[in-house]
């Protein structure tokens, strides 16, 4: 048996005897995910197991070094672990900003005692991160922040206000972009710092959306006391890490014009509430063509996703296409849910009501337009095609 | 399935460019219209295709053939989308060589394959009877005589049938136009006696014809397939035909975005090069993003084609749909960007556009495909 095999067989047989049973369900609610943090609260005994054993081995980050208490895995055992979760139907044990960035960042740029700080607790799910990015005067245009850290020779003092911080309230560190020389062009005065979400002056306030309650909050800074210990790379060398960090967040935004298999498709949602087939065909035969097109294009975005990925694997990817799947990905989600509210027709625009679903489609439908906003607007992305990958710009 | 190329697929693609290129840019076509070409194409250039292999790309190795399968000629397809190239290809080597390979009989395919993959016979396929591909509609009929046929109507739009040594006509054996069943397919050698072939001039300067059937004779062994049975082979010769067509048009996508592009970073107004403009580098960002949306169809349509997936015909579907929007976007937006000289002859960009809009009608057009995948998913 090769060592592949081998690791797979042991994987097997180690997922069969440990993974709960209820964390073999499919996901339902918000709580079903783990996120971790000091204020996590369970939802049954399961879930902290599944999450404690999977932390031991590392499994929660299984391709991080085993040094910092990642699973050390290579590629090929990864894939080995994510097919076998997959085959029993393993619910992913931690899901958190720590994993899917700030984690790599810091083990990409932090220094040692960061990255012996913080990545073990991220792998435990020890401490829920939130992200300090935007500002109320600069969301498109990030690197115009202005929220300042002084240098007060033994700490840095933070003084500004972050926005559209997610679960802000819930989080117990925040990763935060902060404004280090006001003098610089403004790409090159940004640094990247860490605080406890504890420290005096760090204060917090949910924001309201058109859709109703949001995990978004605005977050207040003043006087903060940041450790000079707590810098992520060098000092002023805060966009690069930026953009290396908003690369992880386009794909994973993008990744939502991804349909589930499980889930109920357009047109079939249109056979069953707006008016149904008259021979064979969608009565309402305009709604059918909307519906077509549209169906066309996810299954050519799906598609796309699926090339792009093998044409990594195979190496022979043209890159910088991040962007290209965020602004697609995004237009054809906001499109999915217009066509949706209208089949519905008004229950689709229900507010309250146990009859309808306490008004879930209306919500879900309003939430949907910010997603060609948050991560990069649909603007920007186009910016970004045309610059980085056509060579548009110059004056000439 | 990845959805990418293996070696063999890229090296036929990147010779296919290479020749192409070289030997029959879009200037050939702007000749072969200008001279009025009697064949409407360059025959010097078909000759070599011929020796690249390109004829036998999907004819199998009994026959004379390389049996590379539909990803290969895909490849092929869309870089002589890239260039405009004139040429029986399609018709010949991609109809009419599937059509005989899938349903011919043993005699046929000894008969017609080796000649197809040899260059020696040109072939065209005729299907419609008006300017909208509605395969159904059929009022030529077929009657049965003595141990043979009968052939009386006539044809539309023949694709290549003025150059054809031989044409595979749909013709109906029983029930009436617009029935699904009772069409047959049959061989004709165009010299055949009340076989008239008058050629049109479309808009894009290729070849098409009208083709006139009055009391043509045919022997029994002209039948291609089963009688009465032809809608299911019309079926499947419309899915090779929607692909490769996509493939051609992806190709032309690429190449009218490209030139635009690449003009963009050269004409300047207002003392600055348009390309620099936000407003039009956000329509040239979109076309890159449709792009990128219409080659996923194209090759995992392709990939179908290869391993007879059961979602063939809704895959064909979803290619020819998409790929036509984004060509129709593209070639639109290619000439506006261009300004007042994308409108001028001088400029290449139009035939590009012209070539586009006869491709997207042949087989069905987008609308024409959109209906179809709602339909074979059952609403």
């Amino acid at each position: 048996m090769s060592d592949l095999e081998q690791f797979r067989a042991q994987t097997r047989e180690w997922l069969d005897a440990n993974c709960p049973p209820s964390q073999r369900l499919p996901v339902m609610e918000f709580d079903d995910k783990c996120w971790g943090g000091t204020k996590w609260r369970f939802v049954n005994e399961e879930q902290k197991i599944w999450l404690d054993v999977m932390a031991e081995r590392g499994w929660t980050a299984p391709d991080w070094p085993a040094e910092y208490g990642g699973g050390g895995l290579n590629k090929e055992e990864c894939k080995i672990l994510r097919e076998e979760m997959y085959r029993i139907d393993a619910r992913p044990p931690l899901f958190s900003m720590g994993l899917s960035m700030i984690g790599p960042a810091l083990l990409q740029y932090g220094s040692e005692e960061l990255k012996r700080q913080h990545i073990p607790n991220i792998v435990k799910g020890k401490i829920w991160w939130c992200q300090g990015y935007s500002e109320p005067n600069f969301g498109s245009d990030l690197a115009g922040l202005q929220t300042r850290c002084e240098d007060k020779d033994d700490h840095f003092l933070v003084n500004g206000q972050k926005v559209w911080t997610s679960y802000a309230e819930r989080a117990d560190w925040m990763f935060c972009l902060v404004r280090t020389d006001p003098d610089a062009v403004k790409h090159a005065g940004i640094s990247l710092v860490l605080f406890d979400m504890t420290t005096p002056g760090v204060s917090t306030s949910p924001i309201k959306l058109i859709s109703g309650n949001s995990p978004f909050c605005e977050t207040f800074l003043d006087n903060v006391r940041v450790e000079k210990d707590q810098l992520v790379g060098n000092i002023n060398q805060g966009w690069e890490l930026a953009s290396y960090l908003l690369t992880h967040e386009r794909a994973m935004i993008g990744n939502m014009g991804h349909t589930a298999a499980s889930e109920k498709s357009l047109h079939q949602h249109a056979i069953d509430v707006a008016g149904g087939l008259e021979n064979g065909q969608l009565a309402d035969t305009a709604l059918r063509t909307e519906i077509a097109q549209w169906e066309i294009d996810i299954l050519a975005f799906e598609l796309t996703q699926e090339r792009i990925d093998d044409e990594t694997k195979a190496g022979t990817g043209t890159g910088a296409t991040s962007s290209m799947l965020k602004y697609a990905g995004t237009e054809l989600n906001k499109q999915r849910f217009e066509l949706l509210t209208d089949i519905h027709g008004q229950a689709g625009l229900a507010w309250e009501g146990e009859a309808f679903d306490n008004g879930l489609l209306a919500s879900q439908w309003l939430r949907t337009k910010g997603n060609t906003i948050e991560g990069g607007t649909s603007e920007i992305q186009l910016n970004i095609i045309s610059k980085r990958i056509l060579g548009l710009g110059q004056k000439g | 399935m990845a959805l990418v190329l293996n070696e063999e697929q890229n090296m036929l693609k990147e010779s296919a460019q290479g020749f192409l290129s070289e030997h029959a840019p879009v200037a050939q076509l702007r000749q072969l219209r200008d001279e009025r070409s009697e064949l409407g194409y360059d025959k010097a250039t078909w000759q070599q295709m011929v020796e690249l292999g390109w004829t036998g790309v999907l004819v199998p190795e009994a026959h004379g053939g390389l049996a590379f399968g539909h990803v290969g000629m895909g490849q092929v397809m869309e870089e002589n989308g890239r260039t405009l190239t004139a040429s029986p290809l399609l018709s010949t080597a991609v109809l009419a060589a599937s059509a005989i390979n899938t349903a011919g009989s043993e005699a046929q395919k000894k008969a017609l394959l080796p000649a197809i993959v040899d260059g020696s016979l040109l072939l065209a396929v005729a299907l419609d009877e008006g300017p909208k591909y509605r395969p159904a509609l059929v009022s030529t009929t077929a009657t049965a005589s003595g141990s043979g046929y009968v052939l009386n109507g006539e044809k539309q739009f023949v694709c290549d049938g003025h150059i054809a040594d031989k044409i595979i006509v749909s013709a109906r054996t029983s029930g009436d136009a617009g029935d699904e069943q009772g069409i047959s397919l049959f061989i004709i050698d165009s010299a055949t006696p009340g076989v008239e072939i008058e050629r049109v001039y479309l808009a894009d300067s290729r070849n098409s014809s009208m083709l006139r059937l009055k009391n043509v004779e045919l022997g029994a062994d002209a039948l291609l397939g089963e009688k009465n049975k032809g809608a299911s082979l019309i079926t499947y010769l419309a899915n090779i035909a929607n692909v490769h067509l996509s493939a051609e048009l992806l190709g032309m996508s690429q190449e009218v975005f490209e030139r635009t592009v690449q003009y963009m970073k050269e004409r300047s107004q207002y003392g600055a090069l348009i390309g620099s403009y936000q407003g039009l580098q956000h329509r040239a960002a979109h076309m890159f993003s449709e792009i990128e949306l219409a080659k996923s169809v194209v090759i995992k349509a392709l990939q179908a084609l290869d391993n007879n997936d059961p979602q063939l015909s809704l895959l064909a579907s979803v290619c020819k749909a998409k790929v036509s929007e984004v060509v129709t976007l593209v070639t639109n937006e290619g000439v506006q960007l261009h300004g007042g000289i994308g409108m001028t002859d001088e400029l290449d960009i139009g035939f590009f556009m012209k070539r586009a809009r006869v491709a997207e009608q042949q087989f069905g057009d987008r609308r024409y495909h959109v209906q179809r995948f709602a339909s074979l998913q059952n609403y």
